[in-house]
C-alpha cells in the first residue's frame, strides 16, 4: 500500500503527568511500528486552555504526530485512540497532499522570482543587502522627498 | 432615479435634482479595495494548527468571517474555511460562543 502521511493531534486530559504523556506516545508509537510506519515527529504543545468544554475539561494537553503509513494503520489507531479513556479528543488528518500542493507552489514562485531577476540583470538570489524593508524604505525617502521638493 | 420614490410630481420635474442628490449621497460611499491577505503576504500553506494566522478570520460570535467583508480571494477562502474546521475539532477555535 501506498505510504502517505498523516497528522493525528490528540489531547489530554489537564492533569496528565509528563510520563503518562511519554506512556501515550509509546502507545501510539507501538501501533505504528506494528503496522509498518514510522513517526516523522512529535511535538508536544503543553497545555493549553480549551476553545470549549469537552466534557468536564477546559484545558487540555496537546500533543502532535507526523506519521507517516498507510491507511489501515489510521484507522487501527483511530480505533484504538476512540476507546482510549485517557485520550479527550483526537484528530487525523492526511497531509501528503496538500504540503505537495505547497511545496510546488512555493518553488514555482521561487523560480520564476529568480527569472525575472536574471532578466534584470540581478543575481537570482537576493542578496542581504537589498532586503524588501530597505527597499520600500528607501521608496518611502523618496516620496518624502518629493513632498518637501 | 425615478423608482420606488413615491414623489407626488412624477417624473419630469424632480429627476434632475434628485440625481445630484443621490450621487451626491452614493460617491464619498467608495470603500477601498480589499485585498486578499494570504496573496498580498504569499502565504502558501493555511493550516489548521496556526490559530494566530487563522485567528482573525474568526470573529467574537465564532462565525468565520465571509469572504465580502474579509476581501480574501475564493482559492484562499475555501482553504481557510477546512483549516477553521479542523481547528475547531480539535477545540483550537470555539463552534459558537455567546
Amino acid at each position: 500500500m501506498s505510504v502517505r502521511q498523516y497528522d493525528l493531534v490528540y489531547i489530554l486530559p489537564p492533569d496528565t503527568s509528563e510520563q503518562q504523556a511519554t506512556e501515550m506516545h509509546d502507545q501510539v508509537a507501538a501501533i505504528v511500528s506494528r503496522m509498518n510506519g514510522t513517526i516523522e515527529k512529535t511535538e508536544n504543545w503543553g497545555r493549553r486552555k480549551l476553545a470549549y468544554e469537552i466534557g468536564p475539561h477546559k484545558e487540555g494537553v496537546y500533543v502532535l504526530e507526523v506519521i507517516n503509513g498507510d491507511g489501515d494503520l489510521v484507522k487501527e489507531i483511530d480505533r484504538r485512540l476512540k476507546v482510549t479513556d485517557a485520550i479527550v479528543r483526537h484528530m487525523i488528518v492526511r497531509v501528503d497532499e496538500e504540503k505537495k500542493v505547497v511545496d510546488r507552489t512555493r518553488t514555482r514562485r521561487q523560480t520564476s522570482s529568480e527569472r525575472r531577476r536574471v532578466r534584470r540583470g540581478l543575481p537570482p538570489v537576493r542578496q542581504p543587502g537589498e532586503g524588501r524593508s530597505a527597499e520600500t524604505e528607501e521608496s518611502d525617502d523618496d516620496r518624502f522627498d518629493g513632498v518637501e521638493v | 432615479m425615478p423608482f420606488g420614490q413615491g414623489r407626488s410630481g412624477g417624473r419630469g420635474r424632480g429627476d434632475k435634482k434628485k440625481d445630484g442628490e443621490k450621487q451626491g449621497q452614493r460617491r464619498p460611499m467608495f470603500r477601498r479595495r480589499k485585498v486578499c491577505k494570504f496573496c498580498a503576504d504569499k502565504i502558501d500553506d493555511i493550516n489548521y494548527k496556526d490559530v494566530k494566522l487563522i485567528g482573525p478570520f474568526v470573529p467574537e460570535r465564532g462565525k468565520i468571517l465571509p469572504r465580502r467583508i474579509s476581501g480574501t480571494c475564493a482559492m484562499h477562502q475555501r482553504k481557510l474555511q477546512t483549516a477553521i474546521k479542523r481547528a475547531r475539532q480539535i477545540a483550537l477555535i470555539p463552534y459558537v460562543t455567546d
